[in-house]
């Protein structure tokens, strides 16, 4: 067994605008199960964050328990990082959002850790549009307790030893679209074409960003009854089409239909093109969103891509007008602004 | 769209490990460095000596072809130093006597004359005495070895080395001509041999006939003959102002040798610019660690002679430019010849093929440069007993490409006299083993070490200098010959990989730190190439291809930078892929019996 990653890497790896290889953004050698789809998230949010050349120490990752809340260690390394109290990790992301604005935050949480013991953190965060990206790592079932069926796992679907599940299914994004998500998707971790620009929208996103990815788990449910298997994932899914980012800095140079309706700008000026998008869906408009969610559900499919788009998000810091600044960077004088601010406030409640 | 890679063919996993492939030999390099790690020192010599014949010798005087095609040197600043290696399993080795070949008593009444007793003849020898053939060398020499006795000088080459890997051969009851010229080769074929081997090398070196070279007389010397003679003990002296013309391994040998026998000002003067000299990079660095200037851009123009004597030589100051297909021409500076004074001037400028004592009417035919005609893959003339290998085939190499073709011509040699055809090869000899022990154990050391190549110490530069026979490089001791080992990268042990098994969860495309594995839709390989996970611009590094996966993608594996850690098959869920020993061995005289 291997207890290290050898310290060669390719020699010719690309260097991004701060002229780190994505070697910098990597984490420890995994503990998780061989084949794990846990993984290949990670892979993709190295990829993600080194192509979008945000310096690592302007990263927090956060997570809950479970083996989704373990992945944050073999990404990231040199970002900061708090593995918090199981399904606990929402409240511990508000704290740290709300006293420092300018980090991005990175939440990675479990099916078992978001809609069984962290429901209600979950639903509250949705519901507050923390500025965040929130990515479940979602494989149906308790991998490290042996395998039991969560609470996201498909109504009649078997894992490895177990009987058909007898109970219906929480569909995270649709649960996240009627608490009011301003950015909700859905992804595979064996696609990482579509799961990368996902996840760079979502952390270009405003607001609270949801990405259900189903992640199948090789030990106990990658089994044929499995509705999370690799392979009935690959035969079921259904895209809502793709997602190319181009950040701001990129002169876009790609062709798109002219006038395409599909095209946002984002808040922090880079691009999003949506393309061939199903025509069924408008996925800048809440109910079509949730009714196209509810059809494939119905059809026994996997909606998968981009789902629903918020474009005039506001997050919790512009609802609540919070300081501009990170609290450790204001001073005696912001927080004592002197007797004359005192008189000036105490005069106007006169 | 690039086909599957077939991997039944030896040839596409020999191609991945540089070393054996880029040896003319195909030593296996990573097999006998393991062995050393595994302090299985004798074990690793005899990987060597089946191979090679020569490890003590090559261990310390090989070209080494191996090392500039390590795949350590793409990851890594250096490569393994894979002929030091060799010399530490010489070096460490208990008694082979046991392990060499039974000579069989009752020979098979078929008489093979070698003609020269070089590593070529030598080889040829090695590898038909245990199949009972008799047979004869003839040397002018007073001993065996060839350019390895005369040339190679001691203090690179000790003779007990040489003389214990010679007699290794000599001893399995080879009947010996020492000190014989063999003026004739028709008197050779008169004398009923069933085969004859020419292995006399390439024994005429160059001489500048430059104004001035009568005049000079005895202080103007041809490099490989002074090195022969210092060799002998008929030389042993030199002047203290010396001049060596030339700019390859020769030269080297001669301005260091020079030093030891009086030389204080010895200098090296060369035509090219110093990049293009032909001396191997470590042969130039050791003359110049011995004080010995090396000046580069110098066309010698003329020996200068003052009252009847050579008082040092002129020489006209060069650039080198390129034209437009990097073709290369040395062109005057204009500045003032330089003076340089001299004592003794050593012609090290290249030596030649020479062939007076082959009839041109006993059938084997001369060609271009009136070189003999030679089969590239037999080393048959157009005589069919008569053979070449060794400088004497092709002209100038080195040792190991003249053990790697004498292993060829007994292939030829055992095929013709057994009545078969020279043209029906053997193939090679190879094996393919998992490696796998348990879920996650590997019976080869699959963590890579990050140390840089190890120094081997030399002797301190006044001792050297003081005795020419005292061996400058020490050679790595035990505990560095170990950890040098533990660089190699194990390349011989592939990763194999089973379409049928993979479920495409892409573990081992997260996992490979040198980003090897991508698996995208087929297509032309320059296209393909411009997909792949990590840059694939080494275009001499195969891509291994797999069958068409379920999804409709292939796997594609550029082997380029494969550090064969084995973590792609440690987090693979399903066994596709596996880390599996492939073993190759070039094809011996009677393996194909």
């Amino acid at each position: 067994m291997s207890y290290q990653i050898p310290s060669f890497r390719h020699p010719d790896l690309p260097v991004n605008d701060l002229g780190y290889t994505r070697a910098d953004y990597e984490g420890s050698i995994s503990t998780l199960c061989a084949g794990c789809g846990h993984d290949s998230i990670s892979g993709s949010i190295v990829k993600a964050v080194h192509e979008l050349s945000i310096a690592p120490h302007h990263i927090a990752k956060l997570s809950g328990i479970g083996c989704s809340s373990k992945a944050p260690t073999y990404f990231l390394g040199k970002s900061h990082g708090f593995n918090s109290v199981h399904g606990r990790m929402p409240s511990v992301v508000t704290g740290a959002a709300m006293a420092n604005r300018d980090l991005l935050y990175l939440g990675v949480s479990g099916d078992g850790d978001t809609a069984s013991i962290g429901m209600g953190q979950f639903a509250h965060a949705v519901r507050r549009n923390l500025n965040m990206v929130y990515i479940v790592m979602n494989n149906g079932c308790y991998g490290l307790t042996k395998g039991q069926d969560s609470a996201t796992a498909d109504e009649g679907s078997a894992s490895k030893k177990g009987d058909p599940n007898p109970f219906s299914a929480i569909d995270l994004p649709g649960m996240a679209l009627q608490l009011g998500a301003t950015f909700v998707a859905r992804s595979f971790s064996g696609d990482k074409e579509q799961l990368v620009p996902l996840i760079k929208a979502a952390i270009s996103h405003h607001g609270f960003a949801l990405i259900d990815v189903i992640s199948p788990c090789v030990t106990f449910n990658n089994n044929p009854a499995s509705t999370k298997s690799y392979e009935f994932v690959r035969e079921h899914s259904e895209a809502t089409g793709t997602v190319d980012f181009v950040p701001m800095k990129e002169e876009i140079t790609t062709r798109y239909h002219a006038g395409s309706p599909h095209e946002v700008t984002m808040h922090d000026g880079s691009v999003i093109h949506l393309n061939k998008v199903d025509e069924n869906l408008d996925p800048f408009d809440r109910g079509s969103a949730m009714m196209t969610l509810q059809r494939h559900r119905d059809a026994g499919q996997i909606l998968t891509g981009l789902i629903y788009m918020d474009r005039d998000s506001r997050d919790l810091h512009d609802v609540l007008e919070t300081s501009q600044r990170p609290l450790n960077t204001l001073g005696e004088s912001d927080l004592c602004p002197g007797n004359k601010v005192l008189q000036t406030i105490n005069a106007s409640l006169r | 769209m690039l086909k599957p890679t077939d991997t039944a063919n030896p040839e596409y996993f020999h191609k991945v490990v540089d070393c054996q492939y880029a040896c003319p030999a195909h030593t296996p390099v990573p097999e006998y460095i393991r062995l050393i790690a595994a302090e299985r020192y004798t074990d690793a010599y005899m990987v060597n000596w089946e191979s090679n014949v020569f490890p003590g010798v090559l261990g310390r005087t090989c070209d080494r072809p191996c090392e500039p095609a390590c795949r350590r040197g793409r990851i890594d600043e250096e490569p393994v130093a894979i002929c030091r290696l060799k010399r530490v399993a010489a070096d460490n080795k208990s008694s082979i006597a046991d392990r060499l070949p039974p000579i069989p008593e009752k020979k098979n009444g078929k008489r093979i004359a070698c003609i020269g007793a070089g590593p070529a003849s030598l080889t040829v020898a090695r590898d038909l005495m245990p199949l009972g053939y008799d047979i004869d060398i003839y040397d002018n020499q007073i001993a065996g070895g060839g350019m390895m006795r005369s040339q190679i000088p001691s203090f690179r080459l000790p003779l007990e080395v040489l003389d214990e890997e010679v007699n290794y051969i000599l001893d399995m009851g080879v009947t010996t001509f020492f000190d014989v010229e063999v003026e004739s080769l028709k008197a050779m074929l008169e004398k009923d041999y069933d085969a004859i081997f020419v292995g006399t090398g390439a024994p005429r070196g160059k001489l500048l006939k430059l104004p001035g070279l009568d005049e000079a007389g005895d202080a103007v010397h041809i490099g490989i003959d002074w090195l022969s003679n210092v060799a002998f003990d008929h030389t042993d002296k030199i002047g203290k102002r010396v001049l060596v013309l030339g700019g390859g391994n020769t030269a080297m040998d001669c301005c260091r040798t020079s030093k030891r026998l009086g030389g204080e000002d010895v200098r090296v003067v060369v035509r090219s610019p110093f990049a293009d000299m032909k001396a191997s990079p470590w042969e130039k660095e050791d003359a110049m660690h011995e004080g010995i200037p090396i000046y580069d851009n110098h066309v010698p123009k003329e020996f200068v002679i003052e009252d009847g004597k050579m008082t040092g030589m002129l020489f006209e100051k060069v650039e080198a430019q390129y034209d437009d297909n990097g073709k290369r021409s040395l062109v005057p500076t204009g500045e003032d010849p330089v003076f340089m004074e001299a004592d003794d001037v050593l012609m090290a400028i290249g030596q030649e093929n020479a062939f007076p004592w082959i009839e041109r009417d006993v059938g084997v035919e001369f060609g271009e440069w009136d070189m003999p005609v030679v089969d590239r893959v037999t080393f048959q003339s157009t005589n069919e007993k008569v053979f070449f290998g060794g400088d004497a085939a092709f002209g100038p190499e080195n040792v190991i490409t003249a053990v790697a073709q004498g292993h060829q011509a007994a292939v030829s040699i055992d095929l013709l006299l057994r009545g078969e055809s020279v043209t029906d090869r053997p193939s090679p000899l190879t094996n393919l083993l998992s490696q796998k022990m348990g879920v996650h154990e590997w019976s080869y050391d699959n963590a890579v070490e990050s140390d840089e190549r190890y120094v081997v110490p030399l002797a301190p530069l006044d001792k050297a200098l003081s005795d020419r026979k005292l061996e400058v490089e020490l050679g790595f001791d035990q505990s560095t010959g170990y950890k040098e080992a533990e660089r190699c990268l194990n390349c011989d042990v592939q990763t194999v990989f089973e379409e049928t098994r993979c479920i495409e969860c892409d573990a081992c495309v997260d996992i490979c730190p040198t980003d090897c594995i991508t698996f995208t839709a087929n297509g032309e390989e320059a296209g393909l190439r411009s997909r792949l996970t990590g840059p694939a611009n080494n275009l001499a590094q195969d891509l291994y291809v797999s069958e068409d996966l379920p999804t409709g993608r292939v796997m594609v594996k550029d082997e380029d930078v494969c550090l064969h850690c084995g973590l792609c098959a440690e987090r693979c869920p399903t066994t596709a892929w596996d880390m599996q020993k492939f073993l190759y061995n070039v094809s011996k005289a009677g393996h194909a019996a």
